[in-house]
């Protein structure tokens, strides 16, 4: 089914996010790099909401400071120090992420403000020590073309990252604090976008601009896209963290579905009569029920002294089972609030039962004693009273919103587009003034250095890669999309490879390793380097370069040259080749005598098939041909 | 400056007050073919004058550059912030009745997100609707005396403080808390130690080294800490409460006279110099890690003892240090001089004939060191023999900042040369310990 985006009244606002390469972090001088392995200190801390003069609290937070969430931080003295602990007021804004980030403000035409004043952006799920993000807007109001239409850029800021979360355990998230005040800058796109399509293509020319600063860094985590979407008849939802380009119209693709469907259970629910008062608090302990169940989780759940609890849902039977969007029900969406709000495992409803181990009669009990009548829902959890109390008021808040239709929401997506339920859409943007440090002025001085010194656009350096490097076009965009175009320019210097061989390797040969699974972002620009160096000087092959990167990509840091060795892929001296084209012609001399030169194609494939990355084809080629010709003749 | 327009100083506040404009309005500027648009901000101190500071409808506060050709108007008047707290929780007149007295440094605080000013809020009600915990714990009054930084603190503050919580115990609280600025609230401590004799109940001296207003603060946990020991403590001591770790987990009860604010910004920037811990706060509950302290007892009565001497100077020596600088004190009519020597408590010899004109004037000198850690003896080396033999009153493992305090104290109490070196050396508030033994401190990481 195709469907027309714009006639559903589609809006979609992006905003990018990508970390910049800075040699500091932006408010210490630690470097911003991420630690592997344990961490050598560690913290506890709680975060607790403040009262705005409004009396507005964050109340998803408020409610997890009230459970007693604590967060446990991780930090490496390599990576992070006491400003990123919140142990230590913040230095000043790094000067060389501004720039940058000024830089990539002009490029977009948008006009830097006169004065930088940052900002504490209060967010205290764990994500940041302090309770709040540090942000600043740095430029106001650009533009950008995509296919001839004018995107309008609202905000161009700076702001740190923030911590990643390692785990949760409990009452106890953890967090790693070293990606916690790397620079990152943050482009907010009107909502004018209309079409999955487009979104995609305005990320990829957000992406192409930041790149071509030089000055961002590259691989997994460094970008990620929060997408607004909404259709009308529906909601505003926030979609954070696509970390993959490709995924954007994908993402929203499956929301606009998800929206759609869920107007459609809303229109359905209003049509059986079902209203927003009619579904009660009113939870059941069914303990009792379950005493000799065969369902493996309810029996574990009540041997450990848990206890199962119910509630029902009035006319909603069958809608609780009816998918959404491939493997997301409503009563996914429902699982998904009870773990959030009641930390329970998950949730069973009638829709799906008599299953998992639930019998028939078990759950007629369940109807019976919940009054349920058939065209009603049951849906049950088990875990501590509390936490059941909690997980099923989620549940018919749920239900709720259901018959008014799409609630709105903070989502996060998954790896395949599909998104989840993160939490409910803050307030107003709660910002106050981060008073350590003191406001930056922008002189018109300064603006015109960096002006004057622009890094060009990705069209004209499309142009000049193709002209200066006799590369084709399709390669020029490849490698101007890709994240390797400096060091493309960079091989093609210091070493004699061919640049298309280069830029085929960068774009194309990266891309199906890439799908092959390997993990191409462990390689450092160095060692790429060194690969071309070794093949230009004749000690591999071009032949022998992907199974050279997929070594490396399994042992991290190593030296290329380890690779050639271990893989046995060093370059075979030409006498030893010479032998090995002599011994194939004699061993097939019948074949040669019979066909002469034409046995050419039969031999070098038989050569080609035990030596490559071994020999050079062309080398062999001009060999075999020779050897050959001295037969015939 | 203008109140209306915080900050704002030279042109900026002369374009804003003819506009009659003051923070909190809907202001318009328009320059250079763009229009900015929001809410007057508040500028910064270290701000200059050419700039004109807005939020933005997105939330986020830029600076305008005043330019001669831009136009700037008011579109309307900001809606003034009116805060009604939340009803504040059930007060239970079964729990120990606690008086918070607040110096300054404010414990709690709300943002007006509008206008980025940060308020305190220190009426009970206030306070319970920030940290509605406290009112499982206590039953609180709350007394504002000063609204000061602590480096603005005097002595004779110290007396008026010592003189309210007198006055408050007097009227049956079962604890006192004081809120203070952490920069001198070790001062302040040591002070009260003495001041303060015969305590029947707990004096709890508490701060925070991150600012209250955001979430990752440590005033509220500090300031539950405070109470928790104020209402139930075992001990009747001045104490000061701070996280004992950079972890949100213990809070660690330091002796007032033994204390001291060891690190510019740390959460457990506070630490027990020369003795150990005095008691901890884990999970809600006070655990004593002394036996050597005094009991709480309803019908012991307070002696307040609150006159201090401010002609008393804390000298630090260094390296060449002018021996006039002694004799300029004496000039000036000090009656004390706490000296910070090196080592063991040494000063050059340069400055023993200005030590001994000192003592000579009935200034009463004493050694400490600046080592902060150890105790000075001054019988193993020449120069600390010599000092001796002048007349330096060797003041052992006290912290030359306690000592400051004391030597004040004394000072305040007798004008007897003789009774004030007597008191001086007499341990009081065990701010001298006999006994240095190995801390035994707890693990810098958490496990959980």
């Amino acid at each position: 089914m195709k469907i027309n985006y714009e006639k559903l009244g589609l809006k979609v606002g992006l905003e990018c996010h990508q970390q910049l390469n800075t040699k500091e972090k932006l408010f210490c001088s630690c470097k911003p790099e991420l630690f592997k392995g344990e961490p050598k200190i560690t913290f506890l801390r709680r975060l607790r909401p403040t009262q705005s003069e409004l009396g507005q609290i964050d109340p998803a937070a408020y409610f997890e400071f009230k459970k007693g969430v604590k967060i446990l931080y991780e930090a490496d003295p390599q990576t992070s120090c006491l400003v990123e602990m919140d142990e230590e007021p913040p230095h000043d804004l790094n000067r060389e992420a501004l720039d940058i980030t000024l830089t990539a403000a002009l490029m977009m035409n948008a006009k830097p403000v006169d004065e930088v004043h940052v900002m504490r952006k209060v967010v205290i799920d764990g994500s940041n020590t302090t309770g709040f993000q540090r942000t600043c807007v740095v430029a106001l109001g650009g533009e950008i073309q995509v296919d001839g239409k004018k995107i309008p850029i609202e905000h161009i800021s700076l702001e740190e990252d923030a911590a990643r979360k390692t785990g949760e355990d409990g009452f106890i998230v953890r967090y790693r604090i070293d990606r916690l005040c790397i620079p990152l800058i943050e482009v907010t796109t009107a909502p004018v976008i209309h079409s999955p399509k487009e979104a995609e293509k305005v990320a990829l020319m957000i992406g192409r601009i930041l790149r071509a600063t030089g000055k961002v860094k590259r691989g997994l985590g460094t970008i990620r896209q929060d997408l607004n979407i909404s259709i009308r008849g529906g909601a505003l939802i926030e979609v954070k963290g696509v970390q993959e380009l490709e995924l954007i119209s994908r993402v929203i693709e499956l929301e606009v579905q998800r929206q759609l469907a869920l107007i459609q259970i809303s229109e359905e629910l209003k049509a059986r009569g079902v209203t927003e008062n009619q579904i009660k608090d009113k939870m059941i302990d069914v303990t009792p029920i379950f005493k000799d169940t065969k369902c493996r989780v309810l029996r574990k759940a009540i041997k450990k002294k848990k206890h199962v609890m119910a509630i029902k849902l009035p006319g909603f039977s069958g809608l609780l089972g009816r998918e959404l969007i491939p493997g997301l029900r409503l009563g996914t969406e429902m699982a998904d609030r009870a773990r959030f709000w009641g930390r329970v495992g998950g949730i069973l409803h009638t829709d799906e039962l008599p299953k998992y181990g639930v019998s028939r009669e078990e759950m007629n009990r369940l109807m019976e004693i919940l009054e349920a009548e058939p065209q009603d829902a049951v849906v049950i959890v088990a875990d501590a009273k509390e936490n059941c109390i909690d997980a099923l008021r989620a549940i018919t808040e749920r239900a709720r919103e259901a018959v008014k239709g799409v609630p709105e929401e903070t989502r996060a997506a998954n790896p395949d587009g599909t998104t989840r339920y993160m939490r409910p859409r803050p307030g107003a943007a709660r910002m106050y003034p981060e008073t350590d440090i003191p406001p930056i002025p922008i002189t018109d001085e300064h603006i015109r250095r960096l002006r004057k010194n622009l890094p060009e656009l990705p069209e004209q350096r499309i142009k000049r890669l193709i002209k200066e490097y006799g590369i084709n076009k399709k390669l020029a965009s490849q490698l101007q999309d890709s994240e390797y175009g400096d060091l493309f320019e960079r091989i093609v210097k210091e070493t004699s490879v061919s640049p298309t061989l280069v830029a085929a390797t960068l774009t194309e040969t990266f891309k199906s390793l890439k799908r092959e699974g390997v993990n191409i972002e462990k390689l450092g620009d160095d060692q790429i380097i060194e690969i071309f160096k070794l093949i230009s000087a004749g000690k591999t092959s071009k032949e022998a370069l992907p199974e050279i990167v997929k070594w490396l990509s399994e042992h991290e840091s190593a030296n290329p040259i380890d690779a050639v060795e271990a893989l046995g892929l060093s370059m075979l001296p030409k006498d030893k080749v010479q032998r090995i084209i002599r011994e194939i012609i004699s061993r097939n001399r019948e074949l040669v005598v019979e066909k002469g030169g034409r046995a050419f194609g039969f031999l070098m494939g038989l050569i080609m098939k035990k030596y490559r990355g071994k020999v050079n084809a062309e080398e062999v080629s001009k060999m075999l041909r020779e050897e050959l010709s001295k037969i015939s003749s | 400056m203008n109140e209306k327009l915080p900050g704002y100083k030279g042109e900026a506040l002369r374009i804003l007050e003819s506009l009659g404009a003051e923070t909190g309005d809907f202001i318009r500027i328009e320059k250079e073919g763009r229009v900015y648009e929001g809410i007057l901000m508040p500028r910064s101190e270290l701000g200059d004058d050419k700039h004109i500071v807005i939020k933005i409808k997105s939330g986020y506060n830029i600076g305008v550059r005043i330019t001669s050709d831009m136009k700037i108007e008011k579109k309307g008047s900001g809606a003034k912030p009116s805060f009604t707290p939340p009803p504040p929780p059930k007060q239970r007149p079964d729990l120990p009745r606690v008086v918070i007295i607040s110096t300054g440094g404010t414990i709690a605080s709300r943002v007006d997100y509008r206008t980025g000013a940060v308020r305190p809020a220190i009426s009970a009600s206030d306070l319970y609707s920030i940290v509605p915990e406290l009112s499982d714990i206590a039953l609180i009054d709350t007394e504002i005396l000063f609204s000061a930084f602590s480096e603005d603190l005097t002595p004779k503050h110290w007396t008026k403080i010592a003189e309210r919580v007198a006055e408050h115990i007097r009227r049956g609280a079962q604890g006192v808390v004081i809120t203070h600025g952490t920069d001198t609230m070790g001062y302040t401590a040591a002070a009260l130690s003495f001041a303060l004799q015969n305590l029947p109940v707990p004096v709890v001296l508490v701060g925070a080294q991150r600012s209250e207003d955001r979430p990752s603060s440590d005033a509220a946990e500090n300031l539950i800490g405070a109470v928790q020991c104020a209402a139930n403590a075992p001990f009747a001591e001045v104490v000061v409460a701070m996280h004992q770790t950079i972890s949100d987990e213990a809070i660690a009860i330091h002796r007032g006279t033994k204390v001291r604010k060891l690190h510019t910004s740390r959460r457990d920037a506070f630490k027990t110099v020369n003795a150990e811990l005095f008691a901890r706060i884990l999970d809600k509950k006070i655990i004593m890690l002394t036996d050597d302290f005094n009991l709480r007892r309803n019908d012991r009565s307070l002696v307040l003892k609150s006159r201090f001497e401010e002609k008393v100077a804390l000298i630090k020596f260094y390296p060449g240090m002018n021996p006039k600088i002694i004799d300029w004190h004496v000039e000036e009519g000090y009656k004390g001089i706490i000296l910070e020597g090196t080592g063991l408590g040494h000063v050059r010899r340069e400055c023993f004939s200005s030590i001994r004109k000192a003592i000579k004037n009935g200034v009463i000198v004493a050694m400490t060191s600046q080592c902060i850690w150890g105790r000075v003896n001054m019988n193993v080396y020449a120069n600390g023999r010599e000092l001796l033999s002048i007349g330096v009153i060797p003041l052992g493992d006290m912290l030359a900042e306690t000592a400051l305090v004391k030597l004040m104290w004394v000072l305040g109490q007798t004008e007897n040369l003789e009774e004030a070196r007597d008191l001086l050396t007499k341990n009081i508030a065990h701010e001298f310990s006999s006994r240095t033994v190995e801390p035994v401190e707890p693990p810098e990481t958490v496990s959980v």
